[in-house]
């Protein structure tokens, strides 16, 4: 709050109301409803509910389908965002460094941003399509008969393909800023201190891009937990079968077709919890990393 | 950046200047190889979906994408526009593109809108409650929608707002994060325009207006741009929300061109689908390219 603040009482109000009713019926309201009705059993048609307790929890962690979705979702956002920072990472370090052209890398390199989750997976099932697919005919090259839909693995690879290309252009945009706000000095002073451009980076520039990375380590994580839903209900065609699935879609699986309102909400609440572990670590990371500057 | 690029020029000159030069060129094409790779990775899949809407679809059947370019793209570009995907006849290109643009724009408008007052009642007001307002505001950055997706269904539902614009929209707005965005650039602006602006005998409406509005000129056409591609990229809220096929935004739609790819008796039409789909990139894209210097701002200053 500014020191020389307004006196006014019913101007704040009025300026909050709108924002605040807005979460409370479509924020408040819901999250609560999923915690309460993670306690409750549900018949199908809503028409009775009965207390539980921990029921629900208890099912999801007893059941082998639900643990099997949580060891992928884990193995999926781990390489998805291994895959894209480094990536991006990498491109953004270049394109830092080369005198000519970089604008015009930036320029090309950035569009994907603004592709939407599901036309990457659409694009993908184009790029995978089992008689001509570019991608399909590439890795028949290696001997590799790439089914996706109908190999678990390989659509665990088409589903990571997907997300990395389309959150590289996010992660080279902060790198590269990230980049270009080290002071020149310090990058002057490392040139004559140190000759060799690899330990020059490890030593001085990736602990300068550090708070970055962190902060993109986080977003990474979150995107490839929720956004890539239209991606993966793409390329999964509505139709998960033996499919892999993330816990979200799991959720939206569980909630809207199979009508198991309890067992999706308890679902809802674990993965609630987790985004809320995710934060809290970050905002400790963010007040440690002021020292940065 | 160039001076770095200079000074690096006289490090390198003054120690065996032929062996230096040398070296430097063949990094420079190592570092140029590796960009284009990178650009030809992300960019290659958006030309291949060109390519193929050109080419008569039975041509694409057989062989797929290729280098070559056909005659096709006009009549297909007809056909994605005005020619509905379904029996009910309303969903066509046009009609979904129009759709996608209320949503993103809507979407847009209303969080810059609201966002916009609620940080200015936090920020620039001594409010009993403000803390609370602040908290109970800031809690909504840690679950995202697709969290309570089914009891924000269920409420939808019950307030009748199920397939209409407002039920797309409204609850899609109850996230913080460009409120976040104006109070860290309010709490930003110097307080001397504050208390000049008293001095002048402003009143907080006209503060509003007549300084801070236009000083926040760049700060919202950030956040508008980037809430506008987050928008009309939404997927899972309106699949829900929207089983009305004459509200069909584009990006849902690529669920139905998908799903019509395979499976039917009929040539199945690339040319149109992939057509749509573009459609579906290009708005947002154009936003992003047109509006660079703007949207790196937004994005890269919403961590400070």
């Amino acid at each position: 709050m500014k020191r020389a603040g307004f006196d006014s009482n019913w101007l704040p109000i009025l300026l909050l109301l709108p924002q605040l009713s807005i979460i409370a019926v479509f924020f408040y309201w819901p999250a609560l409803q999923a915690l309460r009705s993670s306690f409750f059993l549900e018949d199908p048609f809503g028409f009775s509910a009965s207390f539980v307790g921990l029921e629900n929890y208890v099912r999801l962690l007893r059941s082998p389908e639900y643990l099997n979705n949580a060891g992928f979702t884990v193995v999926f956002s781990t390489s998805v965002t291994f895959f894209s920072l480094a990536i991006a990472l990498l491109l953004a370090v270049k394109a830092d460094k080369v005198i000519r052209g970089a604008k015009t890398y930036r320029t090309l390199l950035m569009w994907v941003y603004a592709v939407a989750p599901p036309v990457a997976g659409f694009i993908t099932l184009i790029m995978f399509n089992q008689r001509w697919g570019p991608l399909t005919s590439f890795f028949e090259l290696f001997g590799w008969d790439f089914r996706v839909r109908q190999n678990y693995a390989d659509t665990a690879i088409a589903m990571i393909v997907a997300s990395v290309w389309k959150q590289i252009p996010v992660n080279f945009i902060f790198f590269l800023s990230g980049l270009q706000s080290i002071p020149r000095n310090v990058v002057e002073a490392a040139m004559i201190d140190n000759r060799s451009a690899v330990s020059r980076f490890w030593t001085i520039t990736f602990p300068l891009l550090a708070p970055t990375g962190f902060f993109l380590l986080i977003t990474n994580i979150t995107y490839s937990l929720f956004d890539t839903f239209g991606t993966i209900d793409t390329i999964l065609r509505n139709n998960p079968g033996d499919n892999p699935v993330t816990l979200v879609y799991r959720v939206y699986l569980d909630g809207f077709r199979g009508q198991d309102i309890g067992g999706s909400s308890a679902q809802s609440v674990v993965l609630m919890v987790l985004v809320l572990l995710l934060t809290v670590f970050q905002f400790r990371m963010v007040e440690r990393r002021i020292h940065y500057n | 950046m160039a001076e770095i690029y200079e000074s690096r020029a006289i490090i390198a000159s003054t120690t065996t200047p032929q062996l230096r030069r040398a070296k430097f060129n063949w990094e420079a094409v190592g570092d140029h190889a590796i960009l284009i790779a990178g650009v030809l990775f992300m960019v290659a899949p958006l030309l291949m979906l060109v390519q193929m809407s050109s080419m008569p679809d039975i041509e694409t059947i057989k062989s797929g994408p290729s280098l070559q370019f056909g005659d096709q793209l006009w009549p297909n570009l007809m056909k994605a526009l005005f020619e509905s995907m379904s029996f009910s006849g309303a969903n066509t290109g046009l009609n979904m593109f129009k759709n996608s643009l209320v949503l993103g724009l809507g979407f847009a408008i209303g969080k810059v809108v609201i966002s916009m007052m609620a940080a200015y009642a936090i920020v620039y007001f001594r409010l009993r409650f403000g803390m609370v307002a602040f908290w109970l505001i800031f809690t909504t950055l840690l679950l995202p929608l697709e969290v309570r997706i089914v009891p924000s269904y269920e409420i939808t539902q019950k307030l009748g707002l199920l397939n209409t614009y407002t039920g797309l929209i409204v609850p899609l707005i109850a996230s913080a994060t460009a409120t976040f965005f104006f109070r860290q650039f309010y709490l930003s602006v110097p307080e001397e325009l504050l208390e000049a602006a008293r001095i002048d005998g402003a009143g907080p409406i006209r503060f509003f207006i007549d300084i801070l509005i236009p000083l926040s000129q760049t700060m919202i056409a950030a956040i508008f741009i980037i809430m506008f591609v987050y928008g009309w990229n939404q997927y899972l809220w309106p699949t829900m929300i929207v089983t009305d096929e004459s509200k069909y935004t584009l990006v849902q739609g690529i669920k139905q061109i998908t799903q019509g790819l395979d499976g039917s008796q009929q040539v199945p039409e690339y040319g149109r689908s992939n057509l749509l789909a573009m459609l579906a990139i290009i708005p947002p894209v154009a936003v992003v390219i047109f509006f660079q210097r703007w949207f790196v701002k937004g994005l890269t200053e919403s961590d400070k």
